[in-house]
């Protein structure tokens, strides 16, 4: 059932920028224009784009933010989401507890 | 008249004419606004709805721009989970499933990791594997990842629990009595949910998902809103999602309030104002649906009821949208036809900020 949804009317998570609009409304509560705005400023392109596969596979390998193909060598995981904590300018809390235990 | 291909409310294929499908629209639309006081949806929208019901396609989606956020409730748990809540009994590890799969096949924008039996009471007892698994799960996934479990408050009464059963006391005519356990259930599920809440966020998960919140009635949705304000004052960076149980919350104390709110009675409109001012980041309507009506006459009920709660919204609003809610027949494989249509209508009618 998720698929359907997906095919219908999904962002697509890392597919294209899913988890960065939805981190922004799960962490700062915005709507989905807002959301949506936010995020494609920050990445530089348009909201149809967002949603574009060849534009996003493209950024986020150029932006080294996780893709969802198993490119060797490409950010994965936590270390993805490192730089998308400062990409978007916020914290992410298993990041935080990253930096915390890294400073040794 | 020529017949358009549509489904009742538990699956069933029928046939309607134009004629029977508008009659449905109106109905449906009509009945919410009736319940929950609302504005019934315009000509226009009904219009749009008509349109998306009697397409000719199997499949339908919104507009290029109009796609939204998933953070589809249980996500994952899909694969793994039996076939009591969809799911497809498939021997696959937690984290694999709850994370890369989730992102990366189901196409899921917020992550749900869900506790197996679904409840925040047993939940605490496990606590510490569910931390391990989440913690293994962070590290490999990218999108944000929720923690999730029902308060359902029926595990805090006898037998499981220690609270005396409510309801057998009401039918003794022992309402006090009745109220002080529904009272001191509440404040224990309360508990349960900030003990998991803290030992989960210290391992960075991103939020915490209370779901199918008032299954148990207004007490049930009365702890779910205290945790939810604890949460936030304790840890202000925890995301809270809260997804409902039922369309209207069930009067089983009746005399709850929550900032100065009656709870019992409330329609989704009324309930996202009170999750609203106790902190809630997104929040999930539920909207039920009924088997023996047509599919028509569900999701214009459905959207009525979501466009007033998203109108009156200022934070996103991620309707229910699985088996038997939303809509969506109440079909153990809910028909993807049918799927895809309540999804377009809510998206492109409600106005929802995700699913």
């Amino acid at each position: 059932m998720p698929i359907g949804h997906l095919v219908a009317g999904g962002i697509g998570s890392i597919r294209t920028s899913g988890d960065l609009i939805g981190r922004m409304q799960l962490q700062k509560k915005m709507r989905l224009p807002e959301a949506k705005d936010y995020v494609a400023k920050k990445l530089g392109v348009s909201s149809i784009e967002l949603c574009d596969e060849f534009t996003m596979r493209k950024l986020r390998e150029k932006l080294d933010i996780g893709v969802i193909t198993g490119l060797p060598g490409a950010a994965k995981g936590l270390e993805a989401k490192v730089r998308i904590a400062e990409l978007l300018g916020i914290k992410i809390n298993c990041v935080e507890r990253l930096e915390k235990l890294s400073k040794v | 008249m020529p017949e358009h291909l549509t489904r009742r409310g538990d699956g069933r294929l029928i046939t309607m004419t134009g004629k029977q499908i508008k009659d449905d629209l109106e109905l449906g639309s009509k009945d919410a606004a009736e319940r929950a006081k609302i504005p019934e949806l315009t000509g226009e929208d009904l219009e749009t709805l008509y349109e998306i019901i009697i397409d000719a396609n199997k499949v339908v989606a919104v507009k290029h721009g109009c796609e939204v956020v998933l953070s589809a409730d249980a996500g994952g748990s899909t694969f793994w989970i039996d076939s009591g809540t969809s799911g497809l009994g498939m021997p696959i590890e937690r984290s694999i499933a709850q994370g890369a799969l989730s992102e990366r096949v189901l196409g899921l924008d917020i992550l749900q990791f869900p506790e197996s039996d679904g409840s925040f009471k047993p939940a605490k007892v496990i606590v510490s594997y569910l931390a391990n698994v989440i913690h293994n799960t962070l590290h490999t996934s990218i999108s944000p990842l929720e923690f999730m479990a029902m308060p359902n408050l029926g595990y805090f009464y006898k037998p499981d629990g220690q609270w005396p059963e409510p309801i057998s006391l009401i039918r003794e005519g022992k309402n006090d009595e009745a109220r002080k356990s529904m009272e001191g259930a509440a404040r224990e599920c309360h508990d349960a949910i900030i003990y998991v809440a803290k030992h989960l966020r210290r391992v960075g998960v991103d939020g915490i998902n209370i779901d199918t919140v008032g299954a148990a009635g207004d007490p049930d949705f009365y702890a779910a809103l205290t945790a939810t304000e604890s949460l936030k004052k304790v840890y202000p960076d925890l995301a809270v999602q809260m997804g409902m149980a039922t369309e209207a919350v069930h009067g089983f104390h009746t005399e709850l309030k929550y900032a100065g709110e009656r709870l019992a009675g409330m329609w989704p409109h009324q309930q996202l104002k009170v999750a609203e001012k106790a902190g809630v980041d997104i929040f999930g309507p539920v909207i039920n649906t009924k088997p023996h009506l047509t599919f028509p006459w569900n999701l214009s009920r459905a959207v009525t009821f979501t466009k007033a709660c998203v109108r009156e919204a200022t934070i996103p609003v991620h309707p229910n949208m699985g088996m038997g809610v939303g809509g969506v027949p109440m079909l153990e494989t809910p028909p993807l036809d049918t799927v895809t249509r309540a999804n377009k209508a809510m998206i492109e009618i409600a106005g929802v900020d995700g699913i």
